[in-house]
């Protein structure tokens, strides 16, 4: 009997968005009268920090820094439609709606200006600072702030813009199942190594390696907590998490925290992430959605290392001791 | 966290200023101080609580049900069955056309599921709608149920819902939607060798900190706000409009900051009723879960069964991959035929194989309705195709990972759905991982690209 060591390896790959229904949401973006900018959506963010990211999203395109945003979202009365927060498309989705939004807004603001420098208007860029300067001559310049009183009420302008992503909906073919499903895909790969106790059947994993290709990291501590949470959650899936202890009733399925099975601070394996960036095509600067990806390859790399370091398979999720045991004893007998 | 930034640098353009900039989450001072509002912090005068009954058993007729005792309990403002749900048979992807409607607001004549709502209580307080639920009498007629897949999709098996008529979802494919590329058998006769093996899963839990639910305020003009924790706002809105037989103009819908979903709050299960019993008693409702119903009524991940037959050379080539998966949608459709067919454009995997056959079924039973779940339809395909990966490398004795650098598809291969590869970055990854975790490979591997470049 002894402490057994192993080490596993996984790769996947990851759809962003849901085109077998249709994909679309929308944006709007419009100035105040001191030059601060409101974003409206009716995107949901769920924790995970979809507001933030709007907003940065929306101050690069428009040329401001973050804090000059502000977001409205999920409201019905205001915000355009949004199919959801779901199948990792909320940054992918509505931050191309976002940006084509915000472009037109920053048109309509660099017209203002340029009515205001007497200049033309393809002439002038932003400094992300505030300000809008002559290009080749930045001691001419206007202040946002100053743009957007001209515009409420001097010329009558609403510095505003329209933004929407659609995807029209993949039908798949019946006979060959073509179909295009989702637009750019995330990947991972990753590498756990595990202690399998061969007396007690019970798996630490000691370390996992995490390397997930996102597209672009449009803000990379948002996208660590992001990464670091799914991989916990992996090996949750993996090792712990299920509602039947006694298959396949419900009735002694867990029914609060106590009860239900999900690794605690103490069983936290050592955390590695890489990330890489190669950006996607249709992508908001790139993005993909690693938001689902990311809590996949640990449960297979965790299967492949237990597999290592006691070689038995265990094909049934989650990999639980008494399974283990089992498939040990019936490896000794067999 | 580190940024590799040496991949891919000719294709990314650096240097901008807000992006890739790691800011401060505009809501997080709020959060860690616990000034956020979420919905269930909203309180308005004269709030009525709604609590369900629910059914004790997976499978009966309901020949009766008797509310006069909990009628008379104290605090108890009204009793909701299924007749006063104006359209009552639902299904959540009607918006997009995937019928048929086959679940029911309230239980209707026979309940599919244990812990199926029957009856809505409302009352001054939680408790007494509780206590009153408890007093709410139905007379069950039980019925034979069936809790395993492979037993639903036997003939003679137990019809589970008879709006679809059998234990299976018909797809315009027929009883699965199918992936054909190739010819598999061809692929198999010329392999080395041919492994098929079996993988399954049960449910997990979403497990949000915050739980499903919402409150309805009547805005006094014949409309409504639902404060809620939905991830979908006008999925909801439209969903509830159609239940309701409301012009959505009367819906006003409030969400937006949310403590966890997991793709647990893409049903529309709370916000349905709760507008209707706010409608009908002109107040307020609240219709929360409790822990226990969030863990054993909310929709929990399918479990599912995938079965792999792979045909793979000595060179470690793959060259033929069938893949049969069965997904538990539980006793109701909701997101599941979606996720089902999701999963039959994922199954090859990142993997380049020229001949692939693949059928995946949504499958009713008895159980608990499962729906969306983070990496929905792919999750339980990523850890059966990548175990199958593992024993495919040690049966032809090659090392696991470059068995994989072998086979991962690279820009411009053709996907088994018929879509080209774009974007491809599996080498990379894996050769990142080789490197951090000290698992050298080849250096003819190291040398690849997805770009194709010196392939």
């Amino acid at each position: 009997m002894a402490i057994r060591r192993g080490r596993g390896v996984a790769a996947i790959n990851y759809p962003t968005g849901m085109n077998l229904g249709g994909d679309p949401t929308q944006a709007l973006v419009h100035s105040t009268p001191t030059g601060n900018f409101m974003v409206t959506l009716s995107s949901v963010d769920l924790g995970q920090g979809m507001k933030q990211i709007m907003a940065q999203i929306c101050a690069e395109t428009i040329g401001v820094p973050t804090d000059r945003i502000v977001i409205d979202t999920a409201d019905t009365d205001t915000g355009p439609h949004c199919m959801g927060t779901f199948a990792s498309r909320g940054t992918h989705r509505a931050g191309n709606a976002v940006i084509q939004a915000a472009k037109e807004a920053r048109q309509v603001m660099l017209e203002v200006a340029a009515e205001e420098l007497e200049v033309d208007a393809s002439d002038l860029e932003t400094d992300g600072q505030g300000n809008i300067l002559v290009k080749g001559a930045p001691q001419k310049s206007i202040s946002i702030f100053d743009v957007a009183l001209s515009a409420h009420f001097k010329r009558g302008r609403s510095i505003s813009g329209r933004g929407m992503f659609l995807i029209p909906r993949s039908y798949p073919e019946k006979e060959t199942g073509a179909m295009k499903p989702s637009t750019c895909y995330a990947h991972a790969c990753t590498v756990a190594e595990v202690e399998v106790d061969d007396e007690t059947g019970e798996v630490t994993v000691l370390t996992v390696k995490n390397v997930f290709e996102i597209g672009r990291a449009l803000n990379p501590k948002m996208v660590e907590q992001q990464l670091v949470g799914g991989s916990w959650m992996g090996i949750s899936h993996a090792l712990y998490e299920t509602t039947e202890p006694y298959y396949p009733n419900r009735d002694h399925g867990g029914t609060d925290f106590n009860q239900y099975l999900m690794p605690g601070p103490g069983n936290l394996a050592e955390t590695e992430i890489i990330v890489l960036e190669r950006p996607s095509a249709d992508g908001p600067f790139g993005a993909k959605g690693p938001g689902e990806m990311c809590a996949n390859p640990q449960i297979p790399a965790v299967a492949n290392a237990v597999f290592d370091a006691v070689g038995v398979r265990i094909d049934t999720l989650p990999i639980t001791p008494e399974r283990i045991l089992r498939a040990l004893k019936a490896q000794a007998t067999g | 966290m580190e940024l590799r930034k040496s991949y891919f640098a000719d294709v990314r353009k650096d240097g901008l200023n807000e992006i890739g900039q790691p800011r401060p989450r505009l809501d997080s001072p709020g959060h860690v101080t616990g000034k956020t509002a979420y919905f269930a912090d909203r309180n308005f005068p004269g709030m009525l609580h709604l609590k369900m009954v629910r059914s004790p058993h997976h499978h009966a007729r309901i020949r009766s049900i008797d509310t006069s005792d909990a009628e008379k309990h104290p605090g108890v403002v009204k009793i909701l069955t299924a007749r006063d749900v104006p359209h009552n048979v639902y299904t959540i992807l009607i918006l997009i056309q995937i019928g048929p409607e086959d679940e029911t607001v309230l239980a209707d004549g026979k309940v599919r599921w244990k812990g199926e709502a029957v009856v809505a209580v409302l009352a001054e307080t939680e408790r007494a709608a509780q206590e009153a639920a408890a007093k709410v009498k139905v007379d069950y007629e039980l019925l034979p149920a069936v809790f395993d897949m492979e037993e639903a999709l036997k003939p003679g098996a137990p019809i589970v819902n008879e709006y679809h008529g059998q234990n299976y979802y018909l797809y315009d494919s027929g009883e699965c939607r199918k992936v054909r590329f190739g010819d598999v058998e061809a692929g198999f006769a010329e392999a080395d060798h041919i492994l098929e093996q079996s993988y399954q899963s049960s449910p997990i839990e979403h497990a949000p900190t915050e739980t499903t639910g919402c409150v309805v305020a009547p805005e006094g003009n014949d409309r409504f706000t639902c404060y809620t924790n939905t991830q979908a706002m006008f999925f909801t809105l439209d969903n509830a409009s159609i239940i309701l037989q409301m012009p959505g103009s009367k819906l006003h819908f409030v969400g937006g900051t949310v403590g966890g979903g997991f793709g647990g709050k893409v049903d529309v299960i709370v916000e349905p009723i709760a507008i209707l019993a706010a409608k009908l008693t002109g107040r307020p409702v609240s219709f929360i879960y409790s822990r226990e119903e969030e863990m054993q009524i909310s929709s929990p991940r399918a479990a599912e069964k995938v079965v792999i037959k792979d045909g793979v050379m000595n060179d470690g080539r793959i060259v033929a991959r069938k893949v049969t998966g069965y997904t538990d949608a539980g006793a109701y459709s909701r997101h599941s035929p979606y996720g089902a067919q999701k999963g039959a454009a994922h199954y090859p995997g990142p993997y380049t194989i020229p001949n692939v056959w693949i059928d995946t079924y949504c499958v009713y039973t008895n159980r608990t309705p499962s729906s969306a779940m983070r990496g929905f339809g792919v999750t339980i395909g990523d850890f059966a195709l990548e175990v199958q990966m593992d024993k495919l490398a040690r049966l032809i004795g090659m090392d696991p990972l470059e068995f994989r650098f072998i086979n991962a598809y690279r820009d411009g291969d053709m996907k088994a759905h018929r879509q080209p590869t774009e974007g491809a970055a599996l080498i990379e990854c894996m050769q990142e991982a080789s490197r951090a975790a000290n698992w050298p490979v080849a250096e003819k591997y190291m040398a690849l690209s997805s770009y194709r470049k010196g392939a």
